[in-house]
C-alpha cells in the first residue's frame, strides 16, 4: 500500500512507527487490522487451507458448515471454506488494480486539466459527463459485449471509465490550489509548469482521491464479484467469491452455505476497507468521499 | 422570468451530454473487433446473407452518415430491429421499462424511509453511541453485494418464512407489489446506508447553521424545530444525493432484476449480452443514458420548487 502510505504525514519519519500506530483512530486500527490479516490468509492460502480449493469429493457432496468442512461444501463436494481464501488472492488483485491503476492516470490528468484549465479542462470535463451520464456497470457490461467476458476485459473496461471519478476529484481540488500562495511563489520562481503541477500541486491534491480509493477498492471488489456472478467475469472453476455465490444461486434450496458464506468474505473484506477508508477521511482531514 | 431562464439553461445543460450519449451508444456495434453480424450470429451464415444485412442495416454508408441517421430515428422513437429477436428494438425496450421503474420507484421510497429517520438520528444524537451504531451499520450496509442481501433475503423471507415470492413480477397491481417488495428492499439495503452517510453530514451542516440557533432562541421544542426546520433544508441534499447516486442505484437495479428473475431493463440488458445482441444492447444503453439525464435534469428543477434561492446562483 505504498500509494496510502505516500499520502500519510511526513511524521510517520520523526517519530516510530509504532507511536504512528497509537495515533491512528479506532476506525482505521480495525480496518487495518482485518486487511492484513485476509491479505495474510491470501498470502499464505496454499498453507493454511485444509483442502486443495479444486479437489472434487463425491463423499462429501453439499456437506453443511462441520468441523472439517468449516464453510461446508459444495455440489462437487470441494471445500468452501478453502475455496474462500483462494478467492482472495483473484478478488484482492483485481480489486487493488482495478483501483490504484486508475487513480494514477487519473489524478493526473484531473491535476493537470485543473491547473492549465482551457480547451483541455473542457474536452476532459465534456468526456467525464458522458460517462458519468450511464450507470457505471450498465457501461461495462456494453463494454464487455464489445471485447467479450473474461478478466482482461474487465481491466480494460474499468481502465476506459474508472479514472473519471478521480479526475473530477484531483480537478476540483487543483482549481483551488491553483490560486494559493505557495503555487504563485513557484510560477514567480520561473519553474516549469510540469513540476509545479507533479511536485507542487500534486502532493496537495491527492489527499481526497486517496480517501476515496478506499471505498472505490470495495466498490471495485462489488463490481468484478458482481460482473462474474453475472457470468460475465472470471468463470468457474475459478474460485472468484462471486462466482462462487452464482454457483450457489442454483442451489440455495439444496445448500444455502454455498451462496451465503463467500459472501461474508466480500462483506468482512469491504467492511475494514471501508472502515480505513474512514479513518484516513478523518485523518487527512477530509469529508467522507463514498459517494462524491 | 427567472424561472424560465432557470429551466431553460438546465435544458441547454443537458444537450452536449446528450450528444455525448449518442456518440458512445452508435459507435457501441462500430468497435466490436471483428464482425459484429458474423460474431452475432454465431457464424453461421455465409457471405451473401451478411453482406445482405450489412445493406439493410446500412452499415456499408460512413460513418458520419450512419450517424446522423441513427439521431434521425433516435429522434423518431426508433432504435433499430433485434435481429435475435426479431422484433423492433423500441418495443422490446418499452415493454420491460415499466418493471424497471417501479422497481427505481419503490426502491427509492424505501431507501428515503431507511436513510432519512436514521440520518437525523445519527446526526441529532452526533457522537453518541446509537450514532455510531448507525454509522457502523452504513459501512457494512456499504460493503455488502447487493445480489448476496437479495439471495438472503430470498432465503429468509421467500424459501423458509414464504412471505414473498422469490421471482417473476406478477399481474395485477397488488401482486406487483408483493413481488416488487424484496427486490426494492435489496436495492435499499445498499441505497440506503450510501444516504445515511451523506445525509448526516449535510444534516450535520444544518443542525448548525444559524437560523436553527435563532428557532432555538426563539424556544421552539427540539421536535418543531426538527420538522420544521432542519428536514426543509435537508430535502435539497436528499434529492441532490438521490440523483448523484442514480447511477448507483441503476447499476443495482440491473444485478437485483437478474437476481430476482424480474422482467426488466437490467435481466433483458445482461441476457442480450448472452446472445451478443447488438442493436439491443445499444437500445438498452441509450435508454440508460437518457434516464439519468432526465433524474439529473428533475433534481436540478426540483430545487427550484423548494428553494428559490437556486434561481439566483
Amino acid at each position: 500500500m505504498t500509494v496510502l502510505e505516500a499520502g500519510l504525514d511526513t511524521r510517520r519519519r520523526r517519530s516510530g512507527l509504532l507511536r504512528e500506530i497509537a495515533s491512528w483512530s479506532p476506525s482505521l486500527k480495525v480496518g487495518v487490522t482485518i486487511m492484513t490479516v485476509i491479505v495474510l490468509s491470501a498470502i499464505f492460502a496454499p498453507w493454511i487451507a485444509p483442502f486443495d480449493p479444486n479437489e472434487q469429493d463425491f463423499n462429501a457432496i453439499l456437506m453443511p458448515p462441520n468441523l472439517t468442512h468449516l464453510f461446508g461444501t459444495d455440489v462437487l463436494g470441494r471445500d468452501i471454506f478453502s475455496r474462500v481464501l483462494f478467492g482472495a488472492r483473484i478478488d484482492l488483485v483485481i480489486g487493488f488494480i482495478t483501483t490504484y491503476v486508475p487513480m494514477t492516470y487519473g489524478v493526473i490528468l484531473g491535476a493537470y486539466a485543473g491547473y492549465v484549465g482551457g480547451v483541455f479542462d473542457s474536452a476532459l470535463m465534456r468526456i467525464i459527463d458522458v460517462a458519468m451520464a450511464f450507470p457505471f456497470l450498465v457501461l461495462i457490461i456494453v463494454i464487455l459485449a464489445i471485447l467479450g467476458p473474461g478478466v482482461q476485459n474487465i481491466y480494460i473496461s474499468v481502465f476506459i471509465l474508472a479514472w473519471t471519478m478521480y479526475a473530477r476529484l484531483a480537478r476540483a481540488e487543483m482549481m483551488v490550489e491553483r490560486t494559493k500562495d505557495y503555487i504563485t511563489a513557484a510560477q514567480i520562481l520561473g519553474f516549469p509548469r510540469r513540476r509545479i503541477i507533479f511536485r507542487h500541486g500534486l502532493p496537495n491534491v491527492i489527499n481526497s482521491s486517496i480517501v476515496f480509493s478506499a471505498s472505490d477498492f470495495v466498490l471495485n471488489i462489488l463490481l468484478v464479484s458482481g460482473l462474474s456472478f453475472l457470468g460475465l467475469g472470471i468463470q468457474p472453476p475459478n474460485p472468484e467469491w462471486g462466482a462462487m455465490i452464482a454457483e450457489g444461486r442454483d442451489f440455495i434450496r439444496q445448500a444455502w452455505w454455498m451462496a451465503t458464506l463467500p459472501g461474508l468474505a466480500i462483506v468482512v473484506t469491504g467492511v475494514a476497507l471501508a472502515l480505513i477508508g474512514d479513518g484516513l477521511a478523518q485523518r487527512l482531514g477530509e469529508r467522507h468521499h463514498t459517494t462524491v | 422570468m427567472q424561472i424560465l431562464r432557470y429551466i431553460i439553461e438546465r435544458f441547454f445543460h443537458a444537450i452536449p451530454v446528450l450528444i455525448g450519449v449518442t456518440i458512445v451508444v452508435f459507435m457501441t456495434i462500430h468497435l466490436v473487433p471483428g464482425d459484429p453480424i458474423r460474431i452475432m450470429m454465431h457464424g453461421r451464415i455465409d457471405d451473401s446473407e451478411v453482406a445482405k444485412i450489412y445493406q439493410d442495416l446500412g452499415m456499408n454508408r460512413p460513418l458520419v452518415v450512419q450517424y446522423f441517421d441513427f439521431v434521425r430515428h433516435a429522434l423518431a422513437g426508433d432504435l433499430g430491429m433485434s435481429l435475435i429477436q426479431k422484433a423492433p428494438v423500441t418495443s422490446l425496450v418499452l415493454e420491460k421499462l415499466w418493471p424497471t421503474l417501479m422497481l427505481l420507484g419503490f426502491s427509492t421510497v424505501l431507501s428515503i424511509l431507511i436513510a432519512v429517520p436514521l440520518s437525523l438520528v445519527a446526526a441529532f444524537y452526533r457522537n453518541s453511541w446509537g450514532d455510531a451504531v448507525i454509522r457502523l451499520g452504513s459501512i457494512v450496509g456499504f460493503a455488502m453485494p447487493s445480489y448476496w442481501i437479495g439471495l438472503l433475503l430470498m432465503l429468509c423471507f421467500g424459501l423458509w418464512l414464504g412471505w414473498f415470492p422469490i421471482s417473476g413480477i406478477g399481474t395485477t397491481p397488488l401482486e406487483k407489489l408483493h413481488h416488487l417488495f424484496m427486490p426494492s428492499l435489496t436495492i435499499a439495503m445498499f441505497l440506503g446506508p450510501i444516504l445515511v452517510q451523506s445525509l448526516r453530514s449535510s444534516m450535520l451542516d444544518v443542525m448548525t447553521s444559524e437560523h436553527i440557533e435563532v428557532a432555538r432562541a426563539k424556544g421552539l421544542s427540539e421536535w418543531r424545530i426538527l420538522t420544521k426546520h432542519v428536514l426543509r433544508n435537508a430535502l435539497i441534499p436528499v434529492i441532490t444525493v438521490l440523483a448523484v447516486n442514480i447511477s448507483w442505484l441503476l447499476s443495482g437495479a440491473v444485478i437485483v432484476e437478474y437476481v430476482f428473475g424480474l422482467p426488466g431493463l437490467g435481466s433483458l440488458l445482461v441476457r442480450s449480452v448472452g446472445y451478443r445482441d447488438y442493436p439491443l444492447i445499444q437500445g438498452l444503453a441509450f435508454v440508460f443514458g437518457v434516464l439519468i439525464v432526465i433524474v439529473n435534469l428533475l433534481a436540478d428543477l426540483s430545487y427550484m420548487l423548494i428553494d428559490r434561492r437556486v434561481l439566483k446562483g
